[in-house]
């Protein structure tokens, strides 16, 4: 378990209630408002993407929303910072491919 | 159009601290920071500072932070959150983006406090998920209460190498080691001995070789240098470990200041590429004022002091201040900083900021 039950300076850390979403299909859960990428990891999942070129797995690197290396495509955009972006109920998030699919604008 | 007295470019000490004395002595000021929370990396800094007590020593950083977001809350000052700002033009004109709106900003007097970007080394398989900034791990254990990786090996021994060490063993994760390709620890001894003490091993003049994994880190490889820093062959190192951190220092988040024209000049004793500012913290280009690391690499302590500064110069130059009153409290605060900037390293940052303040005055 990845999660820290008991700081030791800390205590235990406020969170939002527990809600579902799915990570490619399955589902998983995690506490509404912690970044997306935390979530993820507390359910072991470390891969967020595959770069465009090579094909090369990447995920959370700087964990503040500044080198973009966690964007996921989070119900159906790509690109989204998932390290600084909170987690809602019922959010559909899955492993970017490249890029991310190519949308037609609304 | 939103008009302000001052806009603080981020909410990290050297801002806060800032906000918090223009607004002591009567200024109108609005905080802009990206992110969700305020604070910068002081909530982040569980360990208890040391030094004299006038730097705030045997405190906790997240409490110096929260009796700041309380302090600027009681003199109304405007903290917005979720809000980038995206660019400084000419004559106090900003651009910010709050949440997903953009408004065109006035301001009389801009400070910018943006702080630092992590450095990073690359080395075979750098981006292997589980190859972490020691911020990321900072982030992920003291904010979001969850252990970046079981068995991690910290790359680098400055005091945020060391400092985030310890936190991650507060949070339960095993340091298998800390290396550093210089010979001796960066830190300061009293943050080292608190991980020499539990066990965890120091490798001097190593540097990480590679990450082994295909999908994620399942390991990794120092290997020692010599003297010119070169591999030294058959001197190779495997650990077990799950996550590589990555500590090896702090580049000034200067954009917007180069964006709005101050004079810049490398100097990699503050961290690189560093605006001219001179003793009342202003820049090349009037009006606009730097504090923290933005102007140079230092420490949480020194940032709150510049910011304190900062703030001041710009009540007194909105004329809020009278010149004695503001030259006596300057002062003071720049006596107090001297001690800050002792030591080998200290004493080569205070030469630093004098080649800037000399710069202004050029």
């Amino acid at each position: 378990m990845m999660r820290i039950e008991e700081h030791p300076i800390l205590g235990t850390f406020e969170k939002g209630p527990q809600v579902r979403f799915t990570f490619d299909g399955k589902p998983m859960e995690g506490f509404e408002g912690e970044p997306i990428a935390i979530a993820l990891r507390s359910n072991g999942v470390m891969i967020h993407r595959y770069t465009a070129r090579r094909n090369e797995p990447r995920g959370m690197f700087c964990a503040i929303g500044r080198c973009t290396d966690c964007i996921m495509v989070v119900d159906g955009m790509p690109n989204i910072r998932t390290c600084v972006e909170p987690l809602k109920a019922g959010m559909v998030v899955e492993t970017q491919q490249g890029n991310g699919p190519e949308r037609s604008v609304r | 159009m939103i008009r302000s007295e001052m806009v603080c470019v981020g909410a990290g000490p050297a801002g806060l601290a800032a906000a918090v004395e223009a607004a002591r002595n009567g200024v109108q000021v609005v905080v802009y920071d990206e992110n969700d929370r305020p604070g910068g990396q002081l909530f982040k800094q569980i360990h208890k500072f040391f030094g004299s007590r006038e730097h705030r020593a045997m405190e906790r950083g997240f409490d110096i932070g929260n009796s700041f977001l309380a302090e600027a809350r009681q003199l109304g000052v405007d903290v917005s959150l979720n809000s980038v700002v995206l660019g400084i033009y000419e004559n106090g004109a900003l651009n910010v983006m709050i949440r997903d709106r953009i408004e065109h900003v006035k301001a009389e007097r801009t400070l910018v406090a943006t702080g630092a970007a992590e450095n990073m080394i690359p080395f075979p398989g750098w981006t292997l998920p589980g190859v972490i900034g020691a911020g990321a791990a900072q982030t992920m254990a003291n904010i979001h209460g969850i252990r970046p990786g079981h068995t991690i090996l910290m790359v680098g021994s400055g005091n945020v190498g060391i400092i985030v060490s310890y936190q991650l063993l507060q949070a339960g994760c095993q340091v298998a080691a800390v290396i550093d390709a210089a010979p001796e620890i960066g830190g300061y001894a009293v943050h080292a001995a608190k991980i020499a003490r539990v066990g965890v091993p120091f490798f001097m003049s190593h540097t990480i070789k590679e990450a082994h994994g295909r999908d994620r880190v399942a390991g990794a490889t120092i290997i020692e240098v010599d003297a010119e820093w070169k591999p030294i062959a058959g001197t190779e190192k495997r650990f077990d470990v799950d996550t590589i951190c990555i500590a090896v220092g702090l580049n000034p988040m200067t954009q917007l200041l180069r964006m709005a024209g101050c004079k810049m000049a490398h100097l990699p004793g503050l961290g690189g590429r560093v605006p001219a500012h001179d003793l009342n913290q202003e820049t090349s280009v009037k009006g606009i004022y730097v504090a923290g690391d933005a102007a140079g690499i230092e420490e949480a302590s020194t940032a709150i002091i510049e910011g304190r500064i900062a703030g001041l110069a710009i009540a007194r130059s909105l004329g809020y201040l009278d010149d004695s009153e503001f030259l006596t409290q300057r002062d003071a605060l720049l006596k107090s900083i001297v001690g800050l900037r002792s030591g080998s390293h200290g004493e080569a940052r205070g030469k630093a900021k004098e080649y800037l303040n000399a710069m202004v005055q050029a």
